[in-house]
């Protein structure tokens, strides 16, 4: 087989895995080098592809670009820009894009489910067992976001009660900040 | 007019930076901003870690023990860990990055880990700090390149370091030299462990430990092995090695992971994958492959004295001659000779030199540690010259500590 990069053979046959997509490459050793040399500083955003591949097959333009403009209600961060950086905005994104994200995931890892280790919860500020997922401490970064437009239409009494509230979310999991 | 480029946002806050320097000094030197607004620390350096006395130790990856380590150089794990109640560092405000970055630093100090670990802010820290930690790997790159609130914990024995504010709010490293992995999971697992007793990451029930990029979702653990495998490279048998991991989804990267520097014959095997299988199956799959690796080489080494003595003798001497009387040398040749003369060592034929010489020397001679034994900041081309005596005098004198 022939380099694709000039005319003398392909030693290399490289697989890239990147989120989304798989890409071979066929390469001489001079050509691998310098593809090697240069994929290892992309990916000093270490480890990473990009995410920015493409989605299932099937998807139609349009629904691509409605998907596209899916935002993230505690971080706002769209679909579009997370496949433009490869990286997601906030841990709800898992949520909000979960159909999005699943083939995306099943075409990196081959799998959809995690079977490595669980947090082990301590009990809530409460007494009550905390659940295993994160969603409800997550929902701070939302109503953070909610606290600066109160703020901005000056509808003080609806920031403080957010406030506390987040407090009590942040009680709830031991998260205060050390500072308060 | 010059129009500045750049893909990634990492890029771009580079380009930013870049254009208010250039901004500041071409049109208003002493305007502090113009139509770029820019809100940095970056230019207040302090010295909060004395690096001093770390700069003729080697540290931990290069100390040149353990297993296998003729071959095997140091075992490394890392796991990415989230704050669930913060956005991912790329989305996080600067407020939102201090605060993120005070709430780890605080938390990790009630953590009998944290506290034995010494604690520096990366945004306070000259580049040639930064750099030199990156050559001792204790930070990635990426993280000693960014900008905003930024920090890291290392402990004294340089196994592990905790990154604040990398890609994911924590990295946590842990590296052993040799072949070490059970030993470095077991470590790694019970710091993480005890960070997690006092602060909640982020976690889904389905996906498991939340993480910036999607490629580390899950168990968000990099397992990786940094292997010597200079006659593989001679024997052109690397490529067969590449093709094979490469289809178990195994991942091959240099030494530093970074552009501008040659492998030297260096190379680190780690998994892709982070779902959908758990810590012990991930960490068997790049275990299970090393013996096999180790095997290929000493058995292309074996066959390299057997079938060509004389050239590869006549290799390993030249790379020695050169390094022992080079008057200017870059780093990367000093790297490939220095793999070449390490290989010359370990088959017997070079006699008043020991591997850990070898491997002393190969941190060194990198850039930043060069300039922090010469304790002052050199350009290229004086750094060249600089290592090069460096070289000779560690030849002559075999004891470089006192230069």
């Amino acid at each position: 087989m022939q380099c694709q990069q000039c005319d003398k053979q392909a030693m290399f046959h490289i697989t890239e895995l990147e989120a989304g997509g798989v890409r071979e490459l066929h390469l001489c050793e001079d050509h691998a080098r310098v593809y090697l040399n240069q994929a290892e500083a992309d990916s000093q955003q270490e480890d990473a592809g990009t995410a920015s591949g493409p989605l299932g097959v099937g998807q139609t333009a349009k629904e691509l670009s409605e998907i596209d403009q899916r935002v993230c209600d505690m971080c706002g961060i769209t679909f579009f820009e997370f496949r433009n950086q490869g990286r997601l905005g906030c841990p709800h994104d898992y949520v909000q894009f979960e159909n999005e994200l699943e083939p995306l995931i099943a075409n990196i890892h081959g799998e959809v489910e995690h079977r490595g280790r669980r947090p082990n919860r301590q009990k809530s500020a409460g007494g009550d067992v905390l659940p295993e997922s994160t969603e409800e401490l997550t929902q701070v970064i939302g109503m953070r976001k909610d606290i600066r437009t109160a703020v901005e239409g000056e509808d003080y009494e609806r920031a403080g009660k957010l406030r506390d509230n987040i407090q009590k979310i942040l009680q709830k999991w031991h998260s205060e900040d050390s500072r308060n | 007019m010059f129009v500045l480029e750049g893909h990634h946002e990492k890029c771009w806050m580079k380009i930013k930076e870049l254009a208010a320097v250039f901004y500041r000094k071409t049109y208003c030197p002493r305007k502090q901003s113009g139509h770029i607004s820019f809100s940095e620390k970056k230019y207040c350096y302090s010295n909060p870690m004395k690096f001093e006395e770390l700069k003729t130790s080697v540290g931990e990856w290069l100390k040149g023990t353990g297993p296998e380590s003729d071959i095997v150089m140091s075992s490394r794990v890392r796991l990415a860990r989230n704050l669930a109640q913060y956005p991912f560092v790329g989305r996080a405000s600067e407020t939102e990055r201090s605060e993120i970055e005070d709430f780890l630093h605080s938390h990790l100090t009630k953590t009998s880990v944290g506290s034995r670990l010494e604690y520096t802010n990366l945004g306070g820290l000259e580049d040639l700090d930064r750099q030199f930690l990156v050559e001792r790997q204790l930070i990635s790159r990426e993280h000693a390149d960014a900008s905003g609130a930024r920090g890291v914990a290392i402990d004294p024995a340089e196994q592990v370091s905790l990154m604040i504010n990398e890609e994911d709010h924590l990295r946590i490293q842990c590296i052993h030299s040799g072949l070490d992995l059970e030993a470095v999971w077991a470590q790694i697992r019970s710091v993480d462990e005890e960070i997690e007793a006092v602060v909640p990451y982020a976690f889904h029930q389905r996906w498991g430990y939340l993480t910036a990029c999607p490629t580390n979702v899950g168990t968000g653990i990099r397992v990786s092995v940094m292997l010597h495998l200079p006659a593989l490279v001679i024997t052109r048998q690397i490529d067969k090695v590449f093709r094979s991991l490469h289809k178990i989804s195994l991942a091959v990267r240099g030494l530093y992971g970074e552009g501008s520097q040659a492998f030297g014959d260096f190379y680190q095997i780690s998994n892709q994958i982070t779902l959908g299988r758990t810590e012990d199956e991930l960490i068997a799959q790049v275990a299970d492959v090393v013996p096999v690796l180790i095997d290929y080489e000493r058995r292309a080494r074996e066959f390299l004295l057997q079938e060509t003595e004389q050239n590869v003798h006549d290799q390993v001497s030249r790379a020695f001659g050169i390094l022992r009387t080079a008057q200017t040398i870059s780093a990367e040749e000093t790297m490939q000779l220095l793999s070449r003369v390490r290989m010359g060592v370990l088959l017997g034929l070079v006699d008043d030199l020991h591997v850990s010489d070898v491997n002393k020397l190969l941190v060194r001679t990198q850039p930043a540690h060069l300039q922090k034994m010469r304790g002052v900041d050199l350009d290229t081309k004086d750094r060249n010259i600089e290592r090069a005596r460096f070289l000779r005098s560690y030849f002559e004198s075999g004891s470089p500590d006192d230069n």
